[in-house]
């Protein structure tokens, strides 16, 4: 499991020791097409190291059925609701095609974490990449890019 | 008076131009389509004489007869041998090109600007074997057809490959869905992502830099052609500049208000650039990634 971890991006850079003690909490799972990884309301105890296949991450609205937000694939990481109270997902994340991943028992890591704040740093600085970068794409998505901007 | 050097383009516009480029010439409109809902693509040939010639990424004035004239990217590839355009309705004079009817008659003027230095199929001297990466936004992708046609002609004859990416609103806003799927069975990795998804759409929902992630290209041995919205063009710019591809091998193509052609008029300024003139296809390292986050006065 160890070398499974360590071959994840969201891991380049993680200490030998670190990565004992996220393989410890770590799981190998496929999910199939359709398949639901995690669901909106409901306990974010887990997340997902994606390695292969691609993931919807979605939301139902009243009279649009499902509204799909944002696409992630390999490498991408599914899942920060585990770090912050109340952790409870807010988003439906539903497989797309066969996924491979690796599931990480987020309770198992936040318990980790507070013993060794290395390790919750490490973590913490990993998650914050990955949330600039959604955040910052989700900014760039507000401007409606390709809108018709014109003063007529 | 302190002496300052006034900062250039490493990437020349082209020396030559149209003859009389102040005068238009008709050309006839002998195939309309549509693209989008906003989107019209006119092929026109000229009432006399030969087709011009042009390359790939340039422009045209193009002229509804007593409506006006706007500037207009060449969509087509040389070795077509048509002249096409793609114009998305936002103006009074965009409007009329769109309504344009087979027969009708428009004022052409051009080519103008520089661009995007692509190798044409005949020019295998020419052959690069850099992977080339075309990132197009929205009609963005007009500017970059008749490139990446040539390119993925050239890359049957070179070990370059082409990696097209294409961002668009929604899935009825992307545009050349044919050319495309045609770009796709020819070997060129094209990958698609939307804003906004549809119930039907089950493919990338994101912004356009997130396929970057998944393209396999060699960013040590790329160049990079970029257009669509500035903003998108400068993300783009900067995260392949992040995953080590050179700035020296990303172009940009960059729109002001055109109007003369030829760098007369001063209407298309951006710094020391004309980009009728100087563009609109440029190199983005130094002097254009400093313009681009330069805000307009």
């Amino acid at each position: 499991m160890r070398e499974l971890v360590a071959s994840h991006t969201f891991m380049t850079g993680m200490s030998e020791g670190t990565l004992e003690l996220i393989a410890g909490c770590s799981t190998n799972e496929v999910f199939a097409p359709g398949e639901l990884l995690c669901a909106e309301g409901a306990s974010a105890d887990t997340f997902y190291l994606l390695r292969r296949g691609r993931v919807s991450i979605d939301v139902h609205a009243p009279g649009r059925g499902t509204v799909v937000i944002e696409t992630v694939g390999p490498g991408d990481v599914v899942g920060w609701s585990w770090l912050v109270p109340p952790y409870r997902w807010t988003f439906d994340a539903r497989a797309m095609d066969p996924v491979g991943c690796i599931a990480v028992d987020g309770a198992c890591l936040r318990a980790k974490a507070l013993a060794d704040p290395s390790l919750g740093f490490a973590l913490l600085s990993r998650v914050s990449v990955t949330l600039l970068a959604r955040l910052q794409a989700t900014r760039m998505r507000l401007l409606d890019l390709y809108g018709d901007h014109s003063e007529r | 008076m302190s002496a300052e050097a006034t900062p250039t383009l490493t990437h020349p516009p082209l020396a030559t131009g149209p003859e009389h480029p102040m005068t238009p010439s008709l050309h006839r409109v002998i195939e309309r389509s549509r693209e989008t809902a906003d989107v019209t693509t006119l092929l026109i040939e000229p009432l006399e004489g030969p087709l011009m010639s042009y390359r790939c990424g340039q422009f045209n004035m193009l002229s509804a007869l007593a409506v006006g004239e706007v500037a207009i990217s060449l969509s087509s590839a040389p070795s077509e041998r048509r002249l096409r355009h793609s114009i998305r309705d936002v103006g009074a004079v965009s409007h009329a090109l769109c309504r344009s009817r087979v027969g009708d008659l428009v004022g052409v003027r051009g080519p103008f600007g520089s661009d995007w230095n692509v190798a044409r199929e005949s020019d295998r001297a020419g052959a690069d074997s850099r992977d080339t990466v075309v990132v197009a936004g929205g009609i963005g992708l007009a500017p970059l057809r008749g490139a990446v046609e040539e390119l993925v002609r050239a890359s049957q004859r070179s070990a370059g490959r082409v990696f097209v990416l294409v961002g668009a609103r929604e899935p009825s806003q992307i545009v050349f869905n044919d050319d495309l799927e045609s770009w796709a069975r020819r070997g060129a990795k094209v990958s698609l992502t939307v804003d906004r998804a549809t119930s039907k759409w089950d493919g990338h929902v994101g912004l356009v830099t997130s396929l970057l992630d998944d393209a396999a290209f060699d960013p040590l041995n790329s160049r990079a052609l970029l257009c669509g919205p500035e903003i998108m063009m400068r993300f783009t710019a900067r995260a392949l500049v992040d995953l080590g591809v050179d700035p020296e091998g990303i172009l940009v193509s960059l729109e002001r208000n055109m109007q003369c052609g030829v760098g007369w008029c001063g209407h298309c300024q951006l710094g020391p650039l004309l980009l009728c003139r100087d563009g609109p296809v440029v190199p983005y390292a130094g002097l254009v990634a400093e313009l681009l986050t330069q805000r307009e006065r």
